[in-house]
């Protein structure tokens, strides 16, 4: 199996798709990438010989921040608005939307598992 | 994002006259104001703004990592004290 950008290692699908495994890469951006290393993106991964190979790398390293490093990049932005004390920081720390969302109801994916509290209104009803 | 970029940052001209007025006395007081609108600028670094948000006004010190937020994203405006723990019947 072919290996791009340290240590991810797209599987046997085509080309176009096994670039999406690598962090920060989406099928637009792996289209651009293609586009100019000249490949055609449903060549199968592992028939790419090491000179695409070599082209893919060098293009991901010249133009795209990807990985562990673009990890690393967005945990700093928001590590940067938490210590300033802004609005956006207060609701990183508190685990709660950052832009602008209702949080009367839903909001699920940032508050997390529903904590019911006994002896509110509506769990009162259900009884 | 947000306003144009063409437009430029949006300051209040008198936080801004303030602002100078201190940089010429060399005086560092801190400023207040109801400008929650405003850009930090770079010229604002090192001063202490008293930012209004609606009761009080909360001492802001600009630092460099504050640069191109408004002011009024340090000064929050909804108090939240949590919600009251498990009542005893």
């Amino acid at each position: 199996m072919p290996r791009i950008v340290g240590v991810d290692i797209p599987n046997d699908k085509s080309i176009w798709i096994s670039l999406t495994y690598i962090n920060g890469i989406g099928q637009y951006t792996s289209e651009q990438i293609l586009k100019e290393a000249r490949i055609k993106g449903d060549t199968k991964a592992n028939k790419l010989t090491e000179d695409e190979l070599s082209r893919i790398t060098q293009i991901i390293d010249r133009n795209y921040i990807v990985g562990g490093q673009l990890r690393r990049q967005v945990a700093q932005n928001i590590a940067r608005l938490r210590s300033i004390n802004c609005y956006k920081g207060l609701r990183h720390r508190r685990g709660l939307p950052v832009r602008g969302q209702c949080t009367q109801s839903n909001a699920r994916t940032r508050k997390g598992p529903r904590k019911t509290v006994a002896g509110k209104k509506s769990v009162k009803e259900a009884r | 994002m947000g306003r144009s970029l063409k437009k430029g940052p949006y300051v209040d001209e008198k936080l801004f006259i303030k602002v100078n007025r201190q940089v010429e006395a060399g005086t560092r007081e801190p400023i207040k104001t109801w400008a929650r609108r405003c850009t930090i600028i770079p010229e604002f670094v090192g001063f202490t703004f008293m930012v209004h948000n609606g009761k009080m006004f909360h001492k802001v010190f600009v630092t460099e990592d504050m640069v191109g937020h408004k002011l009024g994203e340090f000064s929050p405006t909804r108090t939240f004290k949590g919600h009251s723990s498990k009542k005893i019947r």
